[in-house]
C-alpha cells in the first residue's frame, strides 16, 4: 500500500506563487523596457541585461557560498536587476551597473536574510549607493530620441533639474521654455533614467499589476495623489511634478514592494502619503532635484512602525 | 465596533455531484462505529460481542450532557469492541458490527411524543444528532437554551466547501423535512425569523427552499455570495443578521441558533418516523475517483468500501473527511464514515502532493483573505518567537482554521498549522498568567494576614 499524504488543511491552493507574482512584475515592466529602447537606443538593453544577469549570478553565488537553498527560480533577483537598470541613465558604465546589482542583491537583500527579510528596497538602495559613489555618471542624462534635442547634443537636462534651476535651488540657466511638452512627458521623450521617463508605459504596467491583483491601488494613488496636491498648493507645476522624475516607476513598482511596505490597506495609504510628502520636500527644498528614491528608502525604515500602527481589528475581538 | 465586510477566497466550486440524486450503496459486510464522533464526551457502548442488533437500535448511550447516543445502521451481530486510531490521532473505542445484509428495522422504533420545548430537546437528544455540517457539536446541547433568548434561527445551507453537495441534495430532495424542522423550531422558540442562508451558486436550492417555505411565517431565504467560508457559523450569523459573536461567546449570546440544514432534516425525520440518525448522505469525489456521486451509507461504513464501490481511476494518495479547505486527511482507509462526515474525497498524486513552503514575502494576502481580519503573517512571526503576549494581542484564538490564509499564500506557508500551534502557545501563556496572578493574590493575602497579626 502506498503511503498516504496526511497534512493539515487546506488541501487546495490558489494558483499564485511567488514566482508567478514576480513573473507578473516582469511582464508589467516590459512596456518600460520597450520605451527605454525606443528613447535611449539599444544600449538600454545592454544595461538591463548586465543588471539582471549580475543580480541573478550574485543571488546564486551568495546562496551557494552560504549553503542556503538557491532561490533564483522565484525570479525576484530578475525583478531587482531590471528595476535597478530602469533607474540608471543609459550612459552608465557597465561595470558600475554591475556593481549596483551586486550591492542590491548581496548587501541589501542577502545579508539581511534573502527574500522577505530585507528592510529596504534593494533596487532603490543600490541606486542611492550609486548616486553617492558615481555622482557624475549617475546624473549624466543623454537626450531622448524624439525629444527635439539637437542631434549632436550629448547631455540633456531632466525636467526636474530645469524646474530646480527655475526655482533657483540649483545653478542653471534653464527657463520654463526649456521644459518638454506635457505630451512628451507622458510618452517619455525627455531626459531621465532608462525606465522612468515614459509615464504611459509605466501606467500600462501599473494597471496590469492592479488588474492581476499583484498590487492594490492604495500606495500608487496615495503617493502620486500627495505629490499632485502638494505641488499644486505650492505652485510647482503639479502635472510636471507628477510625470517627472521617478514618480511613476517608484509609486507603481518600488513603493509597492511587499517586503518593505505595509500589508494592510491603511498602512499602504500611510506609506504612500509619506513617500509623497518626502518626495515633494526634497524636490522643492532639498539639494537634489529628485526625491523619489530617498522618500521610499526613508519610508522603508518607518515601515515596521507603520505595520505596528495599522494592524487590523479582528472580527469579534474583545479588548483585554 | 466592527464594521465592514468579512473576507474570503474563491476556490473552484467543483460541485460535480450537485445534480446527482443520492443512491443507496449496497450494505457493507462490516461497519465500525466509533464512540467519539461528537465534540464532548464519547458515547458508552450498551452492546457486547455476540449481541444481535437491528437498524435503528441503540448501541451506545450518551456519555454525559455533552454527548449523543449512537444507533446501529445495519442489522447483524456485534463482532467486537475495538480500539481504533481516529483521524485526530487519539485512540477511540469502536463497535464492530457484522451485517446480515437484511437491514431489518428495529421493532422498538417509536415516534417521540413532543409537547413542549423540553420534550423537543429530549427528542433531538434521543435522535443522536450532532452538527452534521462537520463540527459535530451535540445539537441537543445547542437547543437546550431559554427559548426567550432566541431571536434568529439560522439554517445553514451555505455549503461553501468545494466538491461537497450533500447539503445541496438535502435541500433539493428533502426541502419539506427542512421546513417541518423549521416549523418545529418556530413552535418551541420565540424567534422573530427563520433564515436559511444559501450561497448564490446553488440557484436550484434557493428556488426550491423559497417554494417550500412559502406561507411559513417569518421564514426567509438569504442569498449569500459564493465566497468561501459563508458556512462558517460566525460568518453566517453576521451575513444574515449583522450580529457579531464576540470573543469567547456563543451564538445564543447574540440571540442566534445556527443549525445545519441536514441536521434539521434528520431531526424532522426522527420526529416523523422514529428512525434516529443511522445513515448519512456523503459526496464521494476527487481526482482519484472514477465515478463521483452522492451515496447513502450507514454510519460506520469503512472508507475503503465506499471507494471500492464508486471505483478509482488512480491511486488515492490523499483521502479526506470533508472538503479540501477544512477536511481532515485520513491515513488509514479502514476508517469509517462518521455521523458528521459529509464527503469522502480521494485525490491522486498531483493534487495530493504537499507544496514546498518558501520564504514569506509579506504580500499581505493572508490578511486580505482572512474572514475575521486576523494577521496570519504576524501570527507566524509571534509564533516563531513563542511570544504569548503578541499572540494574545493578535487574537489567534479567534481563528476558525477555515484555510483561507494558506489557500491564498503564494509562498505556500502552512499558516493554518501555525495558527493551530500558536493557539497552544497562547493557552500556555494564559495559564501561566493565571498562575502568576493567583500566586500574587495568595502572597498579598498572606501579607495582609501577617500585617493584621503583627
Amino acid at each position: 500500500m502506498a503511503n498516504r499524504v496526511v497534512s493539515v488543511n487546506p488541501h487546495v491552493y490558489a494558483p499564485e506563487t511567488t514566482t508567478t507574482i514576480m513573473r507578473d512584475v516582469i511582464i508589467a515592466l516590459c512596456p518600460a523596457v520597450v520605451a527605454s529602447v525606443l528613447f535611449f537606443g539599444v544600449r538600454s538593453l545592454l544595461v538591463e541585461a548586465v543588471c539582471v544577469i549580475v543580480a541573478v549570478l550574485c543571488e546564486w553565488g551568495f546562496e551557494k557560498i552560504c549553503k542556503r537553498p538557491v532561490t533564483i527560480g522565484d525570479l525576484s533577483a530578475v525583478v531587482t536587476g531590471l528595476l535597478l537598470a530602469l533607474n540608471l541613465p543609459v550612459t552608465i558604465p557597465l561595470w558600475q551597473a554591475a556593481f549596483g546589482a551586486l550591492v542590491a542583491i548581496v548587501v541589501v537583500k542577502q545579508l539581511f536574510g534573502g527574500i522577505g527579510m530585507n528592510f529596504a528596497n534593494p533596487a532603490i538602495t543600490a541606486r542611492i549607493v550609486m548616486l553617492v559613489a558615481f555622482g557624475a555618471n549617475m546624473t549624466h542624462w543623454a537626450p531622448a530620441a524624439f525629444s527635439g534635442a539637437p542631434a549632436d547634443a550629448v547631455t540633456a537636462a531632466t525636467p526636474l533639474s530645469i524646474i530646480a534651476g527655475i526655482n533657483g535651488v540649483s545653478a542653471g540657466t534653464n527657463t520654463v521654455a526649456d521644459l518638454p511638452s506635457l505630451l512628451d512627458m507622458f510618452l517619455g521623450a525627455r531626459g531621465g533614467s532608462l525606465g522612468e521617463t515614459s509615464c504611459l508605459a509605466l501606467l500600462l504596467g501599473g494597471v496590469y499589476l492592479i488588474a492581476r491583483k499583484v498590487i492594490t491601488w492604495h500606495t500608487p494613488v496615495a503617493f502620486i495623489g500627495t505629490v499632485l496636491v502638494l505641488t499644486a498648493l505650492l505652485g510647482q507645476q503639479p502635472l510636471y511634478q507628477v510625470m517627472a522624475g521617478g514618480l511613476f516607476i517608484g509609486a507603481f513598482f518600488m513603493a509597492t514592494d511587499y517586503t518593505t511596505s505595509p500589508p494592510t490597506p491603511a498602512g499602504k495609504l500611510i506609506f504612500g502619503v509619506g513617500c509623497g510628502l518626502i518626495t515633494v520636500c526634497i524636490r522643492v527644498w532639498g539639494n537634489y532635484p529628485e526625491g523619489v528614491s530617498f522618500s521610499i528608502l526613508l519610508m522603508n525604515i518607518l515601515n515596521p512602525y507603520i505595520c505596528q500602527w495599522t494592524r487590523t481589528k479582528p472580527f469579534g475581538g474583545v479588548k483585554a | 465596533m466592527f464594521k465592514g465586510k468579512l473576507h474570503g477566497v474563491h476556490p473552484p466550486h467543483m460541485k460535480n455531484t450537485a445534480g446527482n440524486r443520492p443512491t443507496r450503496m449496497p450494505v457493507p459486510p462490516m461497519i465500525t462505529v466509533p464512540m467519539s464522533m461528537n465534540i464532548g464526551a464519547p458515547a458508552k457502548p450498551v452492546v457486547k460481542p455476540g449481541d444481535e442488533v437491528k437498524v435503528g437500535q441503540l448501541i451506545a448511550e450518551a456519555g454525559g450532557f455533552m454527548s449523543a447516543p449512537i444507533y446501529s445502521g445495519v442489522s447483524g451481530k456485534v463482532k467486537r469492541l475495538d480500539e481504533i486510531l481516529s483521524s485526530n490521532g487519539r485512540f477511540d473505542t469502536a463497535i464492530v458490527i457484522e451485517s446480515d445484509g437484511l437491514q431489518t428495522e428495529y421493532e422498538g422504533l417509536e415516534k417521540p411524543v413532543i409537547t413542549d420545548q423540553k420534550s423537543f430537546v429530549d427528542a433531538v437528544r434521543a435522535c443522536g444528532v450532532i452538527g452534521l455540517g462537520g463540527a459535530g457539536f451535540p445539537t441537543s446541547v445547542k437547543l437546550n437554551v431559554d427559548p426567550d433568548r432566541v431571536h434568529h434561527i439560522i439554517i445553514n445551507g451555505a455549503e461553501c466547501e468545494p466538491y461537497i453537495t450533500s447539503d445541496t441534495r438535502t435541500m433539493i430532495d428533502n426541502a419539506s423535512r427542512i421546513i417541518n424542522g423549521a416549523q418545529l423550531l418556530q413552535k418551541y422558540y420565540t424567534a422573530d425569523n427563520i433564515i436559511i442562508g444559501i450561497e448564490d451558486n446553488k440557484p436550484e436550492c434557493i428556488t426550491i427552499m423559497k417554494e417550500a417555505g412559502r406561507g411559513v411565517p417569518g421564514f426567509e431565504v438569504a442569498e449569500l455570495p459564493a465566497l468561501y467560508p459563508q458556512g462558517g457559523e460566525k460568518v453566517l450569523i453576521y451575513n444574515t443578521t449583522g450580529e457579531i459573536v464576540p470573543e469567547g461567546k456563543l451564538p445564543i449570546d447574540v440571540g442566534c441558533i445556527v443549525i445545519n440544514c441536514t441536521t434539521l432534516a434528520v431531526i424532522a425525520k426522527y420526529i416523523e418516523t422514529g428512525m434516529p440518525l443511522v445513515e448519512k448522505v456523503i459526496t464521494v469525489d476527487g481526482s482519484a475517483v472514477a465515478n463521483p456521486q452522492n451515496l447513502i451509507v450507514p454510519v460506520g461504513t469503512p472508507i475503503k468500501d465506499v471507494l471500492d464501490y464508486v471505483g478509482l481511476k488512480a491511486e488515492p494518495r490523499k483521502v479526506l473527511y470533508g472538503g479540501p479547505m477544512m477536511g481532515i486527511s485520513v491515513p488509514n482507509l479502514d476508517a469509517p464514515v462518521m455521523k458528521n462526515t459529509n464527503a469522502i474525497l480521494a485525490f491522486a498524486e498531483k493534487e495530493a502532493a504537499d507544496p514546498t513552503p518558501t520564504a514569506c514575502i509579506r504580500c499581505g494576502r493572508c490578511v486580505a483573505h482572512c474572514p475575521f481580519h486576523l494577521m496570519p503573517l504576524e501570527i507566524e512571526r509571534a509564533y516563531n518567537e513563542r511570544d504569548g503576549a503578541a499572540l494574545k494581542a493578535l487574537k489567534v484564538n479567534l481563528c476558525m482554521e477555515c484555510g483561507c490564509c494558506s489557500y491564498g499564500c503564494p509562498a505556500r506557508r502552512p499558516l493554518v498549522q501555525i495558527n493551530k500551534l500558536a493557539k497552544g502557545v497562547l493557552n500556555k501563556y494564559n495559564a501561566e498568567l493565571k498562575e502568576a496572578e493567583e500566586k500574587k493574590k495568595a502572597k498579598e493575602a498572606a501579607r495582609k494576614e501577617a500585617g493584621v497579626n503583627g
